[in-house]
């Protein structure tokens, strides 16, 4: 209740009740009480002659919104030269167990031209409804294109959270779209949990470089804006029976609407890292040494059809790109098997890779971290383990033999 | 051509470390640095400034009073003065509430033709504030510039994809952020240093010095709030951990990884 | 009293330790093996006015202070005492000597390149019977016309055959002994100098160490630095200076190597517990943080001193002498906690080792800096 009676200094003389328009004060004991008719209209405050009614003022935040006028769960599923990207099927399967929990429709928001391929797989990953912009203008993503499209959908549609992939266009467009609605983001999350008595959205996100998890909300404001790192959440399952509704629309675009004109779109030659995709993976720390290290490397995850991983260390030393970091600040992996060759195991590196299914360490420290959570370690330097282990690959039939004679023996 | 190019004063998270018993951060003996990505949007700056006439580069942060090293800093690798922001009303901003005083913040600057910004700071790595100034000031922009060139009244940026990469143009006045791979930073100069610290070069602002709207900023101004935060927990295998030969190791692990059907 | 550094101070610390970090430590155990000289380190040096940080800006410094200077080199040398003494030899021993005794048309022929880096500098007083007995010069200077002839032969000469400017002290006139000695700024490509042997060394490989030969070198008039008879004067004041800078190479190896043997006995393990929980071991990294903070307080007053006009040479030599001796016996140490480690060359404790000895040596042997000390303090 916003208007309350401080007990203490009424004196009963009753003014209050007679001025109330809404019949809201009662008087009892000889204090005045109000009860749920009141409207916060001020005028008791007017009436007392002894300053006893006081009015809270309800800090509402800039910007805050009706919370209950935003209903709904949207993920928007980004796709680029018409090929839907795997963290929107991610999204697709978070926000599915989210909208449920709040019982509310999942709405996927698909931006293109000539994508409704797409749309029908949305419906069939799990969204009940796709909000499906087509304008060539969408074709390729562009910030002014892409923020205006999405805020008049929120302005007209009201949902009560976005979820969109914190992709390298996810986290240039998600930024933009929440300082127009004015509204609050929360980036790479890594958990998104519901607290329902308040419909709030529990978002967890590493900090200092992942030396802290903080769970954000966003109280009075909608919606409540998250991005999701990409290999996070588990993928929606695909239900080829599953139906929803498709609702195309082409939106008021003009060419003069886009700024920052992308004028030129170019694939990287080299190979694409899908760490985040990878079944096996096999990582390379510190330990390697110097850069060369990471060819032995890359000769075991050949071998194992994987890919190549990497330390932060290894990272900032710039023996390898970015784009094979694991770790907190880096890629979230759960491949099938993770080899960690010469990473001593920071807590850092562990959070992006603890989930593998099965881990494998070779460090010559037999102290190092990574053998707490290691399933299968070897204790030595790794530029004699690896080569022996890429020599027992090719016999790894005749090794298993070898083993389970000798048991039978014994 | 003026630039203002935004930076934070970041602990050096490389070196925080997390107290074992109450699992809080170590802060303490942790050096402050100018945020990496901004160094490279500052860079990039002083590459323009050192290649045209008539460049004036500003530099503008946010922060507490010690946040003037990092400005100081700057000065000291050319850039020609700096703006401090530093009110206790901004206290607790998160970044939609420190975007819309930085967008302030240049308003009070009034004039130019480039806004660069670090990609994202290494304390938070949100990647917002960025883009949300531009929005702020109605500003294009172009996020994760790794190369930059500009033609006339445009600039032409290549920003980088997990795959590739946009050619991106836009007109001036326009918000950029920089990536690592944009340059390699410069070293402050020494000579640099003596003279980023004599003189007037440094400028404190306070919240009522711009004109912000006291709603709009800190922590009353923040859409968001954090619940909580904790440390994240490691994970404990009891794992098998071969010693000794490395043959009979390798051979071991090859029996295990069959058994799991990973070989 | 105020121990704490200036903001500028500060700032100058925390770039040369990320210059350090970036750009020498990546490269110092090669050029420690290979004992090439880091031409493209000097260069950057250049780049950021660190080759010339105490002197005013007029004269192409960094308009620093001594104290600034001092942490460069100590910084540098923690991880590369080779690049800690070229910085050194060429801002204490080369730069100084013109700043404080040049005429200005000295200072802006060579003191402004100098100290901007475009010129690398040296300073050629030892001769192979005239060491730490420097009065005792063989090498001589005759005056024919217009120019000095020099004859004679420096060795042990610090950045030698690298530098573009030489100091070189010569007899002037034998007669009056060390008041016969005069300095002369030479340039590498005067007629009649060459460079000799280059020294094979136990540590600071990647600094050059060269023979000079004069065979009648043909100096300009103008060239004289002081008048005729400083020469002695303008070393031994030349000397106090430079020997703060050997003791600020001599406190960053020392610091260097302690740094890294904490991180070492942190992780290191034996008995199941990192060698840092044995007390036995504790307390030699107690004696060394303590003796290396000790060092450091000499070496920064005597640096203070230098900056603010006060007398600084029994503090100079005090600093050198206590410093040098802490570099070895915490580089030893530290070689030792390394174990067997430590004696290989794939970690840095036996560079540091090695680097540490040479800074009881030169610019004044320990014993020669106790004889300054003793003369100061018994006068």
């Amino acid at each position: 209740m916003a208007v309350k009676v401080i007990e203490l200094k009424c004196i009963g003389c009753g003014k209050c009740v007679r001025v109330c328009p809404f019949d809201a004060i009662e008087m009892k004991d000889k204090k005045a009480v109000i009860n749920e008719k009141c409207t916060a209209c001020g005028q008791c405050l007017e009436a007392c002659p002894v300053e006893a009614i006081e009015k809270e003022e309800e800090k509402k935040r800039a910007g805050s919104v009706d919370v209950n006028e935003y209903r709904g769960v949207w993920v928007l599923a980004e796709q680029r030269q018409g090929n839907l990207l795997n963290v929107a099927i991610e999204l697709l399967g978070e926000g599915r167990k989210i909208a449920d929990a709040l019982n509310v429709p999942l709405s996927a928001v698909l931006l293109g031209h000539n994508v409704d391929d797409i749309a029908e797989r949305l419906i069939k990953y799990g969204a009940d409804e796709v909000l499906y912009a087509d304008h060539e203008l969408l074709e390729i993503y562009t910030t002014d294109a892409y923020t205006k499209v999405i805020y008049q959908l929120v302005k007209d549609k009201k949902p009560e959270i976005i979820l969109l992939g914190a992709t390298n266009l996810g986290r240039d467009l998600a930024p933009r779209l929440s300082a127009r609605i004015h509204t609050g983001l929360t980036a790479d999350c890594t958990k998104l949990d519901v607290d329902l008595e308040n419909r709030r959205l529990m978002q967890t996100r590493p900090a200092f470089g992942g030396n802290l998890m903080a769970t954000i909300i966003c109280p009075d404001h909608r919606p409540q804006m998250a991005t999701v790192r990409p290999g996070v959440m588990e993928k929606a399952k695909y239900d080829e029976n599953r139906e929803g509704e498709i609702h195309k629309f082409t939106p008021d675009l003009k060419d003069e609407d886009i700024k920052a004109k992308v004028v030129e779109v170019v694939k990287a030659a080299k190979a694409i890292v899908a760490l985040e995709d990878a079944k096996i993976i096999v990582s390379g720390g510190r330990g390697l040494g110097n850069p060369e290290g990471f060819k032995l490397i890359k000769e075991l995850a050949d071998k194992l059809g994987g890919v190549v991983g990497a330390s932060r260390a290894t990272v900032d030393a710039g023996w390898i790109e970015q784009s094979h970091q694991v770790g907190q600040t880096g890629k979230t992996v759960r491949p099938n098997l993770y080899i960690a060759c010469g990473i001593s195991g920071a807590i850092q590196h562990l959070a992006g890779m603890q989930e593998s299914k099965v881990i494998v360490a070779i460090n010559k420290d037999p102290e190092a971290p990574i053998f707490k959570v290691a399933d299968f370690g070897i204790v030595g330097d790794l530029y004699e383990v690896i080569p022996e282990l890429i020599e027992a690959l090719d016999n790894v039939d005749d090794i298993v033999e070898g083993f389970k004679s000798i048991s039978k023996g014994a | 051509m003026n630039i203002i190019v935004c930076i934070k004063q970041v602990p050096n998270t490389n070196e925080v470390r997390i107290d074992p018993v109450r699992g809080t951060l170590i802060r303490e003996g942790v050096p402050s640095i100018i945020n990496p990505d901004d160094r490279n949007a500052l860079e990039e700056a002083l590459r323009i400034k050192d290649t045209y006439e008539n460049v004036k580069v500003t530099v503008l942060s946010m922060g507490p009073p010690q946040a003037d090293a990092a400005l100081r800093e700057a000065i000291a690798m050319g850039a020609d003065e700096g703006i401090l922001l530093t009110d206790r009303a901004f206290a607790g901003s998160d970044t939609w509430a420190t975007s819309t005083a930085l967008a302030a913040g240049i308003r009070y600057i009034g004039d130019y033709s480039i806004i660069f910004c670090g990609r994202q700071a290494i304390d938070g790595d949100t990647a917002q504030v960025g883009p949300q100034i531009a929005e702020h000031l109605g500003l294009p922009q172009i996020t994760y510039v790794e190369e930059l060139k500009i033609e006339g009244d445009k600039v032409i940026a290549k920003r980088a994809l997990e795959d590739g990469y946009f050619v991106i143009e836009s007109k001036m006045p326009v918000l950029l952020t920089a990536i690592k791979e944009l340059n390699k930073p410069r070293y402050p100069s020494i000579k640099g240093v003596y003279d980023a610290y004599k003189g007037d070069k440094v400028k404190l602002l306070s919240a009522k010095d711009i004109d912000v709207d006291f709603d709009n900023i800190g922590l009353e101004g923040s859409p968001t709030q954090v619940n909580r935060s904790f440390t994240p927990s490691g994970r404990t295998g009891q794992g098998e951990i071969f010693q000794g030969d490395y043959k009979e190791c390798v051979n071991k692990l090859i029996v295990r990884l069959r058994e799991k059907h990973l070989v | 009293m105020d121990f704490n550094l200036s903001k500028e101070q500060l700032m100058v610390r925390s770039i040369m330790r990320e210059f350090t970090e970036n750009e020498v430590k990546p490269i110092a155990a090669e050029i420690d093996k290979t004992g090439r000289f880091p031409r493209e380190t000097v260069e950057k040096m250049a780049k950021y006015n660190m080759m010339g940080i105490p002197f005013p800006a007029e004269y192409g410094g960094a308009g620093g202070d001594d104290l600034a200077y001092i942490i460069a080199v100590e910084e540098l040398s923690k991880w590369c005492a080779s690049t800690g003494v070229i910085l050194s030899a060429h801002t204490s021993l080369a730069c100084w000597p013109i700043y404080k005794y040049g005429t200005e048309e000295q200072k802006q022929k060579y003191l402004v390149p100098l100290a901007k880096g475009e010129y690398l500098g040296a300073f050629a007083l030892t001769e192979p019977n005239a060491g730490t007995d420097a009065a005792s010069q063989q090498t001589t200077a005759v005056l024919d016309g217009d120019n000095y002839i020099l004859n004679g032969t420096k060795i042990f000469i610090t950045n030698g055959g690298q530098a573009d400017v030489y100091i070189v002290f010569a007899m002037t006139d034998k007669s009056k002994g060390s008041r016969g000695i005069s300095a002369f700024i030479v340039e590498k490509d005067y007629p009649g100098f060459s460079i000799g042997k280059i020294e094979e060394k136990m540590g600071i490989r990647a600094s050059s160490t060269a023979e000079l030969i004069f065979q009648n070198c043909i100096v300009p008039k103008e060239n004289l630095l002081g008048k005729e008879g400083e020469g002695f004067k303008i070393a031994m004041s030349t000397l106090d200076g430079g020997r703060i800078g050997i003791a600020a190479q001599a406190l960053g190896i020392a610091s260097g190597a302690l740094e890294e043997t904490i991180k070492y006995v942190k992780e290191r393990q034996q008995f199941g517990r990192p060698l840092a929980k044995f007390q036995g071991l504790q307390w030699m990294i107690a004696d060394m943080a303590t003796e290396i903070d000790a060092a450091r307080l000499l070496v920064y007053r005597a640096a203070f001193n230098k900056s603010n006009g006060l007398p600084y040479g029994k503090e100079a030599a005090m600093a050198k002498l206590f410093a040098s001796e802490c570099a070895m016996n915490v580089t030893t140490k530290c070689v030792q906690l390394f174990g067997g480690y430590g004696y290989t060359m794939d970690y840095p404790m036996e560079r540091m080792m090695r680097d540490a000895k040479i800074t009881e040596i030169y610019e004044g042997t320990s014993q020669v800096q106790q004889m300054v000390i003793a003369a100061a303090v018994l006068k």
